[in-house]
């Protein structure tokens, strides 16, 4: 039986297991209340056109499919092709799908934003469109974290936003997220959580998708006007699963093209140090939803590992957990060193630095490159640019800047 | 009969209310949880709620995740947690127990599993924070072995969502008192008062109210309505500053007595 993708999740938010709604109780009516506020807003012409708007002038989209030649004549496979996420205002895909919510907070006339974050990415997207919109926004992030993204900590500050350092747990993305669900909950009332990732509670991993599924939609229009044909694979990095399930979801019903999720194995899958929550987890309760999970036997999470911030998270999106289990997507490791080997390559042969995130997506397009013809196309999402790495980059080879 | 329900119309014949603490298991001491669970009931606890711990506990303030953090620093997990209840009842077969947790550590001990160890070691009850219940996978297993399954009702629950609640409820209902999380301090108790009427006048199946219960004072007077009160941080946060086990069990009873006079002294005038 074939499946069709477009159908899911179901009215109860599932991806087949997964997904769902695991929250307290106090948290069940507010999780209603968004969800029959945004479906009726994404049937709503006028929303539409607002946010399309806003997506062409303010994100600047459409963003380019540029090919790489020089690094695909140097690996000598197929041809890779970049869908330029980094291009966006602020440098990330993440801005997709904050500006979509922050539409929607308009609508439901919240004042208060509060975001979670981890590279500090969806931080600075959040407190950009909070700043637009004249909202108040408050932004979660791990004390770890907050060391390895200072630069994107003081860009949150110069946008007016508050950071709230997270001392919980890890101290990484999964605590921000546990503080910002703690302040919802407080809050409720005047506050519209922007959650930065297709994971938490429904209707949140269906409502980032369709924010960032912009980037498929358009992928495939390019791919057809520019190349006559789509790309025989896509390759996207995986940390919650928000960029790529953007670029995936357009692709899902298209069975020729095969689709590859590159997730952070850190030193190693067999070390333990890794965030590879599909290739190493197990199916669990995490965040609001049910998705693989990295934990022990006790059901306790782990702490993970990767030297990209934006994938260190023990979770993924459920509906890369159901496409994992359907086999309709492939979910793979690429280690800190490939991905910072993918880094200087994409570099040196292109003239662009890529997010340590983005640097795992294009590790996997290479490898898969070179087991491929010549005339094969692998689209990979460069969801973001590599500015605010440059400190951890140095830093990991001996140098301060 | 389940032990809750025992309990609980044991209380309502002799006009009592219920005086429910609750605990995170292993803090402050794994070793001396046995020994706490005891002075707890010698103290007059009706009915004992044990936190599981867990990595990331959403619903939770600082104080409650500083114990799941203390106890999973020590190795806590399900498999001693039954073990204690088990040593707790070899002398002790009335006093109800409710297990209070997330859902991950369930999921992963397997739902079969959880329920026949859990029936085994003692336990009556089974209160879920992050499974609501349109989730059924859990409920089955847990009623299905004789527990109960406890459910939180909150200030945000809706009315249609409520009578669901209210017919499906068995052993006590969880009200929530206010929108936030444990050991926060927003009770306001003419919300709650009304709250709890709502939910009196739809189920007989008594109504715990929890959440910003921290003293005698707002013990009593969140008793004169509801059937039992649920007190957590501020025990927790007590018992996390005792020095040894021993020193745990004193500082329980210390918390606990003036708060049971306060509830009986409050029945009693009731009675009068
Ligand atoms: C550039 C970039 N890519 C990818 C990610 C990972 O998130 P997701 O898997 O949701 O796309 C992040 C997260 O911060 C990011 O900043």
């Amino acid at each position: 039986m074939t499946i069709d993708y477009s159908h899911y999740p179901d009215s109860h938010g599932r991806f087949g297991d997964y997904g769902g709604i695991y929250v307290a109780e106090t948290l069940i009516e507010p999780l209603a209340e968004l969800t029959a506020a945004y479906t009726r807003l994404r049937d709503d012409p006028a929303f539409i056109a607002e946010l399309d708007h806003d997506l062409k002038h303010y994100v600047g989209r459409p963003s380019p499919i540029y090919h790489a030649q020089r690094l695909s004549k140097k690996i000598g496979g197929a041809q890779i092709l970049l869908k330029r996420e980094d291009l966006n205002h602020t440098g990330a895909h993440k801005i997709n799908n904050t500006v979509g919510q922050a539409l929607v907070a308009r609508h439901m006339g919240k004042t208060r934003i509060i975001a979670e974050t981890g590279a500090g990415q969806h931080g600075v997207a959040s407190a950009t469109v909070a700043a637009r919109l004249g909202l108040e926004c408050v932004v979660y992030m791990g004390a770890t974290d907050i060391e390895r993204q200072k630069i994107n900590v003081y860009r949150m500050k110069l946008l007016g936003a508050q950071v709230v350092p997270v001392t919980s747990g890890s101290k990484t993305l999964k605590d921000a997220l546990n503080e910002a669900m703690r302040d919802w909950v407080t809050n409720v009332a005047d506050t519209f959580y922007i959650i930065g990732t297709v994971a938490g509670p429904h209707p949140y991993p269906m409502m980032v998708r369709d924010f960032n599924a912009v980037v498929g939609r358009e992928a495939r229009a390019q791919m057809q006007s520019e190349y006559g044909r789509l790309p025989d694979a896509l390759v996207a990095c995986v940390g919650g699963g928000s960029n790529a399930i953007g670029l995936f979801h357009a692709f899902l019903n298209d069975a020729d093209v095969r689709i590859v999720g590159a997730e952070a194995a850190g030193e190693g899958i067999a070390t333990g140090h890794h965030a590879a929550s599909l290739a190493a987890g197990r199916p669990g309760v995490l965040h609001g939803n049910r998705t693989y999970v990295l934990c022990d036997d006790n059901g306790q999470i782990t702490q993970t590992h990767s030297v990209s911030a934006g994938l260190d998270y023990p979770g993924v999106g459920p509906e890369h957990a159901f496409l994992k289990d359907t086999g309709r997507a492939q979910y793979v490791g690429i280690t800190d060193d490939e991905a910072l080997a993918a880094f200087h390559e994409l570099a040196l042969s292109e003239g662009i630095l890529a997010a340590l995130e983005s640097s795992h997506a294009v590790a996997q397009g290479i490898k898969l490159a070179r087991g491929m013809e010549k005339d094969k196309l692998i689209l990979v999402n460069l969801s973001g640019r590599g500015d605010k790495d440059v400190h951890t980059i140095a830093a990991r080879e001996g140098l301060s800047l | 009969m389940n032990r809750i329900d025992a309990r609980f119309a044991q209380l309502k014949s002799a006009s009592r209310k219920a005086l429910v603490p609750f605990i995170s298991a292993g803090d402050p001491s794994p070793d001396g949880v046995v020994a706490l669970l005891h002075a707890l009931t010698e103290s007059g606890a009706d009915l004992i709620e044990i936190g599981v711990p867990f990595s990331d506990p959403m619903a939770d303030g600082p104080v409650i995740q500083h114990a799941s953090e203390r106890a999973l620093a020590k190795g806590v997990g399900l498999a001693q947690i039954f073990g204690w209840i088990a040593e707790f009842r070899k002398t002790d077969t009335t006093t109800p127990i409710v297990l209070m947790g997330y859902l991950n550590p369930v999921e992963i001990h397997g739902y079969e599993r959880f329920a026949h160890d859990a029936v085994g070691a003692g336990v009556d009850g089974v209160l879920l924070v992050d499974c609501p219940l349109e989730e059924s996978q859990a409920v089955g297993a847990i009623e299905a072995a004789g527990m109960r399954r406890i459910f939180l009702t909150a200030p945000t629950t809706s009315a249609a969502r409520l009578a669901a609640m209210c017919e499906k409820a068995r052993g006590f209902l969880y009200h929530v008192a206010f929108a936030g999380i444990t050991g926060a301090n927003r009770l306001s108790l003419d919300a709650v008062r009304e709250r709890v009427a709502a939910i009196k006048a739809r189920t007989a199946t008594p109504v715990a109210v929890g959440f910003g219960v921290r003293d005698a004072d707002s013990a009593a007077a969140i008793a004169r309505f509801a059937d039992a009160v649920v007190i957590g941080s501020a025990l927790v946060e007590t018992l996390a500053g005792a020095g040894s086990a021993q020193a745990a069990c004193d500082a329980a009873r210390a918390f606990l007595a003036p708060i049971r006079a306060a509830l009986d002294a409050g029945s009693a005038a009731h009675a009068a």
